[in-house]
């Protein structure tokens, strides 16, 4: 045992943590979840809900897990009378000036007050209906966040995230006892690039996101692990979807990225994966026009064309795309002499000044870092000017692109742009919700992002297109899985030497940090 | 007592001996009695010296907690790596309790004396005196009092402020002390750590009461064994200590008596008794948060820390409040109940609820509209608010609750069975 180890019982499960490790996150280890509202991971601790008191042998007093250190031969029981009837105490104080207005509060469901009362607190209250409850009208706090006093239950953990993490100490509790609420500056907004996080941090139903304003009921969502498309950090997100639309972005915790939080720029990044004017079908050139087919008949024709190209050929590709589809995208165009581009689109920098080395960055792609580390280059315009005289043009779902070409022009994106019209054929793939794959993020950090809904029509994800492509083509390997495009890519390219699609898991691997990124 | 009137026979007039006197309050009238010799001494002395003389005297914490104080001083870091702060509690905010502003008012230099003791004992520099924001007069006293010594120079390096709370009954709680001394919100913080390790600032901190420190000069100037040799019973309670009579009697005051003095003869001697025609129904012996003995305990009590246990209380702050026959006991605690509704800080789940609740029950049942489970509910509340937070304010709801349905529940089911009037709760 390491001398820095302490070994402890909870509810007779025994184990062994760090010292100084709080009694509540070794109870985590000993698969025991001690009911709690104010304590947080990802801030200080606060000790004020009391709902996590659990006896401990040699002690007493009931002691509250979070703030009780681990420490060598503690014998912890968080299903002792005493305990369970501190919580069940605990929840009733809790819910008299609760208003039980469940049927029409958007955290019905996800509601940590409605699970642990369901769990254990006391069937009916004897707060009788003669005495008032506590009320207050609701405020608008910002632009994202509408405070409802009424459901509050004064956890703080709204006030700690604005005072410790955003470092912006616009909220306060307000006034004294049972009269207490949550205040916001008087002249300030709860607009801070990163407040949406005091909605995700609230246990109840109180701090509400004007966005998801009763749009789902949370026992309709599908959750899908994915990874935030807002920018090159590449914060863990999960995607909320309600019958195949995405509603809502919430963080997906991940200590080494973005921990618990993500910022507002990303949160309202997801409108565009439900967009419905998308391509649905393979279109193909013919008499003049673009007109739609099968994939068949596409991939022959496509196949067809790129195996008898020769001469120059220029890839121009979005950023946004999965780090598989730009590695196949690439051996597709190998024999050529080609050039590749993208360009990224840039925007103000926000930190959150609490957790160093997480901010909204400038560059407002995911996966910018994959693609220069695929051999794709940040001169845009050379590539656009080099396309002009090259043989073939593949465009990758890069919309932002107004081509010029004698050669054939291959579009494969989600949409297609005004300015791509002139294709000689058009593959539809599916978005970043509706596929699965990797994006490397601005540290070297190779992610994982799941599929959350299906795509449209005849869409099909672009590694599948392109390997489709690179068989048809007679180009080397084509993967029939994204697993496989992966692991023919950390085969092939040095960077990713020593990864595997499995080895990453949902919280990402950094890249093999000796190669450097190609000059 | 010596203000407003001359001290009783039975009175040991220490520290509030010249109580009273106008001169007292100045600094040339101060050292003329007597006043900052024990002060020269202990600046001369090694502070661990000064510690094991107060450990030695069996003085103990007269804010209400009792701690040994010379055990509390003892628990700062001997080795001193960070700056060391002394507080002094002047915010005596507990009902019922107006000693330390009597100090204040008459003593200011006793306490300004103590303080720096203290402060030279644990290795402190700086001293922050926080003084309830009512305390308009005594805080007036203690700003000229310090202006004084501080031209004279009689502190050395210690440096005291003088910081006026702004009415908060939590903030005499030790910790929301510190909290508010640094501009926050006064709530009580979690211990540990405790303030010794963590205190103001977060730094090495001790916090004691004015009484306490009034007391430190006369047991450096007349040794331990002297302030033992005071007390009249347990040898764990030693000294004097002041106690603020209100309610029913015929002179209510402070009075300075010996620990292990009858609560009986403070009350019928001292006091001169009930108003005429009246008797005794019930008392708190330590300021609003203690159990409430009824009048046999009240008769049997002594009063020292131990003697007020026996009785199922605590001495705590020494605030006696005295109730006559004529006292509806439900509206008392509902009265209580409401102050410390009114001034929970918030932050705990039974204290910020339960306070407010219970206050709601008995102010039902007070105007008539009580229901048989109420008072088993009052019972069970109060047991769900007692050692269950981060201070002791829902304790100190839940004592008088519990302690006053034990014992006059009698009065309780009067007004639930509809035998009693009415009253208006406002």
């Amino acid at each position: 045992m390491p001398d820095d180890a302490v070994q402890l019982t909870i509810d007779g499960v025994a184990v062994s943590v760090p010292k100084g490790t709080l009694v509540i996150e070794a109870a985590k280890q000993a698969g025991v979840l001690v009911p709690h509202y104010c304590y947080h991971p990802g801030l200080s601790v606060a000790g004020v809900c009391r709902m996590c008191l659990v006896e401990i042998e040699k002690q007493p007093k009931l002691a509250i897990a979070c703030a009780t250190q681990a420490a060598e031969g503690m014998v912890v029981k968080t299903q002792s009378e005493p305990a369970k009837r501190a919580r069940t105490s605990v929840l009733e104080f809790l819910l008299i000036n609760h208003p039980l207005d469940c049927p029409i509060c958007d955290q019905a469901g996800e509601c940590e007050l409605q699970d642990f009362t369901f769990q254990e607190g006391r069937p009916a209250t004897r707060y009788s209906p003669d005495y008032a409850k506590r009320f207050n009208p609701v405020e608008d706090f910002g632009p994202d966040v509408l405070y409802v006093p009424n459901r509050c239950i004064l956890c703080t953990r709204c006030v700690r995230f604005m005072e410790e993490v955003a470092k912006e100490p616009v909220l306060n509790v307000s006034e004294r006892g049972d009269r207490a609420y949550i205040g916001i500056h008087a002249e300030a907004r709860l607009d801070h690039p990163w407040a949406g996080n005091v909605v995700d941090l609230c246990p109840v139903g109180s701090l509400l996101s004007k966005d998801f304003l009763h749009k789902a009921r949370a026992w309709e969502l599908d959750k899908t692990a994915a990874v935030c498309t807002g920018c090159s950090q590449g914060c863990n997100v999960t995607l909320d979807t309600r019958e195949n639309v995405v509603v809502r972005v919430r963080p997906r915790p991940n200590l080494a990225v973005n921990r618990y939080f993500i910022c507002d720029h990303g949160r309202m990044n997801y409108r565009w994966m439900n967009r419905g004017d998308r391509v649905e079908a393979p279109l193909m050139r013919r008499d003049g026009e673009l007109r739609a087919t099968d994939w068949d008949e596409a991939l022959d024709r496509v196949g067809t064309l790129l195996r008898g190209a020769s001469g120059r050929a220029v890839a121009l590709v979005s950023p946004r795309v999965s780090t598989e589809a730009l590695f196949l995208a690439r051996e597709l165009l190998s024999g050529l002499d080609w050039m590749g581009a993208f360009q990224v689109v840039m925007g103000e920098e926000a930190p959150l000044a609490g957790i160093p080395n997480l901010a909204l960055r400038a560059e407002r792609a995911p996966n910018a870092m994959g693609a220069e580390l695929l051999g794709y280059r940040r001169d845009y315009a050379a590539a656009l000017a080099a396309a002009e005289s090259a043989a073939l043009v593949l465009v990758l779902d890069e919309p932002e692109v107004a081509v010029r070409t004698a050669g054939a022009l291959l579009y494969i994106g989600t949409v297609l742009p005004e300015g791509a019209r002139g294709a000689e054929a058009v593959l539809p793939i599916a978005n970043v919700a509706e596929e699965e794959g990797t994006f490397v993020n601005r540290d070297g950090r190779v992610q994982r992002y799941l599929q959350a809904k299906p795509p449209p029509g005849m869409a099909r994800p672009a590694w599948w297109v392109l390997s489709e492509l690179l068989a048809t083509a007679q180009r080397g390997d084509h993967p029939a899985t994204p697993a496989d495009a992966f692991d023919l890519l950390a085969a092939t390219v040095p960077a990713f030497a020593g990864l595997s699609y499995a080895s990453l898991g949902l919280g990402g691997q950094g890249l093999n940090r000796e190669v450097r990124v190609p000059a | 007592m010596g203000y407003p009137h001359k001290p009783h026979p039975q009175e040991t007039v220490v520290l509030s001996k010249h109580f009273g006197e106008v001169e007292a309050r100045s600094y040339k009238g101060w050292v003329k009695r007597g006043g900052y010799e024990a002060l020269k001494q202990a600046l001369t002395m090694e502070p661990a010296k000064i510690t094991d003389v107060v450990k030695e005297s069996g003085l103990r914490g007269r804010g209400g907690a009792g701690f040994p104080t010379g055990l509390k001083w003892s628990f700062m870091p001997k080795e001193k790596k960070k700056p060391h702060y002394l507080c002094v509690n002047a915010d005596e905010s507990e009902p019922g309790t107006f000693k330390d502003r009597e100090i204040m008012r008459w003593t200011p230099h006793a306490l300004l004396e103590g303080t720096a003791i203290a402060a030279h004992a644990i290795q402190a520099e700086v001293a922050y005196v926080y003084i309830r924001g009512e305390f308009t007069e005594p805080c007036a006293i203690m700003e000229q009092a310090l202006g004084e010594a501080n031209a004279a120079g009689v502190f050395g390096k210690i440096k005291i402020y003088l910081h006026r709370g702004a009415g908060a009954y939590i903030c005499g709680e030790e910790t929301a002390l510190m909290n508010s001394i640094e501009g926050k919100r006064g709530n009580p913080r979690i211990k540990p750590p405790f303030p010794a390790a963590f205190g103001v600032f977060g730094m090495p901190t001790t916090i004691n009461n004015v009484e306490t420190l009034v007391a430190v000069p006369h047991i450096l100037r007349n040794g331990a064994a002297w302030y033992k040799g005071l007390s009249l019973s347990s040898p764990k309670s030693t000294g004097t200590k002041l106690f603020s009579v209100c309610g029913h009697v015929q002179r209510p005051g402070n009075y300075e008596v010996t620990m292990g003095f009858p609560l009986k003869d403070l009350l019928y001697e001292l006091c001169g008794g009930m108003p005429s025609g009246r008797t005794l129904k019930a008392c708190i012996p330590g300021g609003s948060s203690v159990p409430i003995l009824n009048r046999e305990e009240t008769e049997r009590c002594l009063l020292d820390y131990e003697g007020v246990v026996e009785q199922g209380s605590m001495l705590g702050s020494g605030g006696v409040i005295v109730f006559d026959d004529s006292v509806d006991m439900v509206y008392q605690i509902m009265r209580l109940a409401r102050f410390y509704a009114h001034e929970s800080c918030a932050q705990c789940t039974q204290c910020r609820e339960g306070t407010a609740w219970t206050t709601r029950i008995l102010e039902r049942m007070l105007a008539g509209q009580g229901k048989p489970a109420d008072l088993d509910l009052l019972l069970d509340l109060s047991e769900n608010m007692t050692g269950k937070t981060i201070c002791v304010l829902s304790d100190s709801c839940a004592a008088p609750v519990v302690s006053g349905i034990k014992k006059f529940r009698n009065e309780f089911e009067a007004y639930l069975a509809g035998k009693k009037h009415p009253v208006l709760a406002a």
